[in-house]
């Protein structure tokens, strides 16, 4: 039987709205929240993924992707969004476009303490470097915010993070 | 060890004499000075004036685009040690079109020439090589620029030029730090309209 859109998994129709929107460059630092998503794209003859030892290699990667015509994504979790902190300088001084998917730690149910204080300070943190944030809490809305999120930062020139919250991924058990 | 007598502003252009051929990507402070007076700051060339550390992976970013253009990423050590892991990244995403020259002068040049790591005996060919990237030249004379000059411009993988220089200053080339006009500029030259609009 087929399944219906709305049936099959929520990280399959992010990975499909991402292609479609010209996003073929991935550049990850592993997280479980994002195995299907890094999965699809090493599978993915027609797109590019490759892992990186910092986040903050990512957001200069990007840039310079684009300097060369071409669209990516930066694949992290909460936790890298502090290391790439001085990095975001570049998004805003040169209204650079930037798209990171970000799985978060530290929010909603987080059994683990040491996950707290980096997955609270994502917001803040962004924002503060000029970042906007976008939430996705339910996989039926995934597809939208997914393309809420590429087009501002392609079509508006802007660094845009799009969080998947602990509500659609689930909490970690200890 | 040898203390390097080369002159950056005498090496960079021996060891690039055709920057024409290449789209430039260079990290901060006295890198950006090198790259900005080899070509006046031509629409091929984007220079970083913040982000210490991103140097490299703009480079990279870069190279993957246009696979079909030459990349030369110019970094000084101090934005390259503060993003070593940037090299395992190049290693293992091996593009055959960029080419790396770290203008190593061993100091802080931009904040008053506090010693750095490599005039302590870090050594930033090893470090290349075991991060997977196979051409790699160390440049500490002038015997050692023609062959370096060749594998930047030629070499079918990833090369990694390790330039040591004398302390003396990088040129006094007075670059744009407006980074919004010099992407544009960069990206209207390089670009179809296509690509511009995505």
């Amino acid at each position: 039987m087929t399944q219906s859109p709305a049936e099959r998994p929520w990280q399959d129709r992010l990975y499909e709205t991402l292609r479609s929107n010209h996003i073929d460059l991935f550049v990850y630092v592993p997280d479980g929240g994002h195995k299907i998503l890094i999965n699809r794209s090493l599978e993915d003859a027609s797109a590019t993924s490759i892992p990186l030892t910092n986040e903050a290699e990512g957001v200069p990667m990007l840039a310079g992707y684009h300097l060369g015509g071409k669209r990516g994504a930066l694949l992290m979790q909460s936790s890298g969004v502090g290391n790439c902190v001085n990095q975001f300088s570049l998004v805003q001084t040169g209204n650079f476009p930037f798209l990171t998917i970000v799985t978060m730690r530290g929010d909603f149910g987080e059994q683990n303490a040491w996950q707290i204080p980096m997955g609270q300070g994502v917001r803040p943190v962004m924002e503060a470097m000029g970042i906007t944030c976008i939430e996705a809490d339910r996989p039926d809305e995934i597809e939208v915010c997914a393309s809420a999120a590429v087009n501002m930062a392609y079509r508006s020139r802007q660094g845009v993070g799009l969080l998947l919250s602990q509500k659609l991924i689930g909490a970690k058990a200890f | 060890m040898t203390t390097p007598t080369l002159d950056r502003k005498i090496a960079v252009p021996l060891l690039v004499p055709s920057p024409e051929d290449y789209l430039i990507v260079s990290g901060l402070a006295g890198a950006a000075r090198d790259a900005g007076a080899l070509t006046n700051e031509a629409a091929n060339t984007y220079l970083l004036g913040g982000a210490m550390g991103g140097g490299l992976p703009m480079g990279l970013g870069l190279a993957l685009a246009q696979p079909e253009r030459r990349v030369l990423c110019v970094v000084g050590d101090g934005d390259l040690t503060m993003s070593m892991g940037a090299l395992s990244t190049v290693g293992v995403s091996q593009p055959g079109n960029l080419a790396i020259l770290c203008v190593d002068n061993g100091h802080y040049g931009e904040t008053g020439y506090q010693v750095g790591h490599t005039s302590m005996g870090v050594d930033l060919e090893t470090i290349a090589r075991g991060s997977g990237i196979q051409t790699t030249h160390t440049v500490l004379s002038e015997d050692d620029i023609a062959k370096a000059a060749r594998a930047l411009k030629e070499s079918n993988g990833p090369v990694f030029v390790w330039l040591r220089v004398s302390t003396e200053e990088p040129p006094a080339y007075k670059r744009n730090f407006d980074a919004v006009e010099r992407k544009n500029i960069f990206r209207r030259a390089l670009l179809s309209d296509d690509e511009l609009s995505l």
